[in-house]
């Protein structure tokens, strides 16, 4: 059968998805583990194409196993893989991994303290119109709450290819929580990374920005406009959620006189409520405000719509740092 | 990752595929010892699962004195075969033969379930040398085996992988989606044994939520099946002999083994109530009167 060539602005899921740069970064820091000797094992559930881990496959057919559409069955397997001495990563959407494998994932892989590494991605409202079934905006809040769990939110890729680098000498179980893959990079390539360690911007006396994941971009673009505008802002990186760099908090929280926390979650046991758990028990004098989904089911639409309705884009974020000043003064 | 485990053949297992009546003996001893243990351990506890471990005695015994490669003392091993409990109510069974392979001290077993021992209802890998994989919530065992099979395919290691099904375990989707995925996947280091004795929890497993045709689910997913009576040590460990002499197995194993809830002791046996209970010392010297006495 022949066909027409097809107009250049229709695509088609696999060829767009393979040519995203955002998502080789995955694949390619898996890649790095194995040539330098890790056992490396890789699955994932339907969503090689959506993850990029494609890649990985093709380089290396012995170390992928699709899994199908069985993520509990993946999460518990990969319990199995570590504890038989390899190295796994399975990645499938946020959603599904938090709240579908959420027992999976505590009894199988955190309570026997295996070095599973758990790849949840577009995580947040990042699936836009697919909806909340495909949300994740309580993943890092059920995450953090699992013993023995390390849970990293990476801003970019170069950042997730640095934390995944630096998880090969990590002993634990790691969630790792990262967007679809076409978020704009923060950093340069050679990121440096370190569990547990916040990636201080700025300093400020005025407000301090602390940002997760795929918010530090639209944060730091905050951070010039305010600082632009006189106000002695300031931002911190908290890739890390579990364990939390409390002492870069409690620094920020004794200079400036506001914290603002931002993170593509809901407010409520996320990274806003990590930094009021600490905050609130050590006295700190900073005003605490988070900032993220109130609470609330996303509405639907295309991602970059949903950012600027909840005020997650730069411009959102911005605004809701001067709201907050203006409060406090 | 499609492509079957193939390793050569094992030594060990060739050419005595049948167990001798001295062998046969041993294991039923092994059987017995395992109920006599948990009885004594329960005491401790004062709360336990008595008949789900009754029913794989002999599973328990065949496996840790017959099927299973083992190295006294050396629970980490990396070439073990391993062994993991779906139906992980049943490891005060387990513990004893544990013990008796010197993965750790037998003076643990004295302080089963007391505060800061590490022996609990259901097996934790982190606390207890000698246990391959926690458990306790029904359903993921299946799975964790696969994911130790396809680990030893790419690490070069052609252990075997056990994993003990509840018949009740039947009910659980994820056992079925590893089902399909072992199947899938072409595991044939992968030996699953389903205790079919018939009671869960809430009463007969027939009654709560039908699982029969088992052999038949099995068959449909793919799997190599294999149906036995579960309390006959000799058959089960001249089957268990025979999968592990054939080294080019390219399905998973399903062994069905028909057993009997409680067996061993008369009125556990016809009560279904005794899922989990507790003996007064009376009727536990009763208990183990009878099992003493036993065939099974």
């Amino acid at each position: 059968m022949t066909s027409a060539p097809l107009d250049p602005q229709s695509w088609q899921y696999r060829q767009i998805n393979a040519r995203a740069p955002g998502l080789g970064y995955l694949s390619n820091a898996l890649t790095s583990l194995v040539e330098a000797g890790h056992p490396v094992m890789a699955g994932t559930a339907d969503l090689q194409y959506s993850n990029g881990l494609v890649r990985f496959a093709e380089r290396h057919p012995e170390r992928f196993v699709q899994f199908g559409i069985s993520e509990q069955n993946m999460v518990s397997a990969a319990a199995g893989m570590a504890a038989a001495g390899a190295m796994p990563f399975v990645a499938t959407f946020a959603s599904f991994l938090a709240l579908l494998c959420c027992e999976q994932i505590r009894t199988d892989i955190a309570y026997s303290a295996l070095p599973v590494r758990l790849i949840g991605h577009h995580a947040g409202i990042a699936l836009g119109f697919y909806g909340t079934s495909h949300h994740a905006t309580e993943d890092l809040a059920i995450m953090r709450s699992i013993a023995d769990l390390t849970v990293v939110a990476p801003a970019d890729g170069p950042q997730l290819a640095a934390a995944i680098r630096a998880s090969a000498d990590h002993p634990r179980p790691i969630y790792f929580r990262i967007g679809r893959g076409q978020e704009p990079n923060v950093y340069a390539e050679d990121a440096p990374f370190s569990f547990g360690k916040a990636i201080v911007h700025a300093e400020g006396s005025d407000i301090v920005l602390i940002a997760c994941g795929t918010l530090v971009h639209p944060a730091r673009a905050a951070l010039q406009s305010l600082r632009a505008a006189g106000i002695d802002a300031g931002l911190i990186d908290m890739p890390t959620i579990k364990p939390l760099d409390e002492e870069a908090i409690l620094a920020a929280a004794g200079r400036a006189r506001i914290v603002l926390t931002l993170e593509e979650h809901n407010i409520l046991g996320g990274l806003g409520g990590a930094v009021a758990e600490v905050m609130a028990e050590s006295g700190a004098r900073a005003r605490l405000v988070r900032h993220g989904i109130r609470d609330e089911y996303s509405l639907i639409a295309p991602p970059t719509h949903l950012y600027r309705h909840y005020r997650l884009d730069a411009d959102g974020i911005e605004a809701v740092a001067r709201e907050a000043l203006n409060r406090l003064s | 990752m499609t492509a079957p485990l193939r390793t050569a053949a094992d030594p060990s297992s060739a050419g005595k595929l049948v167990p001798t009546a001295a062998e046969i003996a041993r294991l039923r001893e092994r059987a017995r010892f395992v109920r006599l243990e948990t009885l004594r351990l329960i005491q401790i506890a004062k709360v336990g699962h008595y008949t789900s471990v009754f029913s794989c005695a002999e599973i328990f015994a065949v496996l840790y004195y017959d099927a299973m490669r083992l190295k006294r003392g050396e629970p980490a091993w990396p070439d073990r075969d391993r062994f993991l409990m779906g139906k992980g109510h049943a490891a005060v069974g387990l513990y004893p033969l544990l013990a008796d392979w010197d993965f750790f001290g037998k003076d643990l077993l004295d302080g089963y379930t007391r505060l800061g021992n590490p022996l609990g209802d259901h097996p934790d890998m982190r606390k207890v040398p000698g246990v391959d994989f926690s458990s306790g919530s029904i359903g993921h065992a299946l799975s964790g085996g696969i994911g130790m099979a396809l680990a030893g395919r790419l690490l070069k290691r052609d252990f075997d992988v056990y994993v003990l099904l509840g018949d009740g375990e039947m009910q659980e989707g994820q056992v079925w989606e590893a089902a399909l995925s072992a199947a899938h996947h072409r595991i044939g280091n992968l030996i699953a044994i389903v205790d079919r004795n018939g009671y869960q929890l809430d009463g007969n497993v027939d009654d709560i939520i039908g699982v029969e045709p088992l052999a038949g689910k099995w068959r449909a997913f793919g799997w190599d099946v294999h149906e036995v009576d579960g309390h006959d040590a000799a058959a089960l460990a001249g089957l268990l002999r025979r999968l592990k002499a054939d080294r080019n197995r390219d399905r998973p194993v399903c062994v069905i083994a028909r057993t009997v809830k409680g067996k061993g002791v008369s009125y556990m046996e016809t009560e279904p109530g005794w899922h989990l209970g507790y003996l007064s010392p009376d009727d536990e010297a009763r208990a183990a009167e009878e099992i003493a006495r036993g065939d099974a």
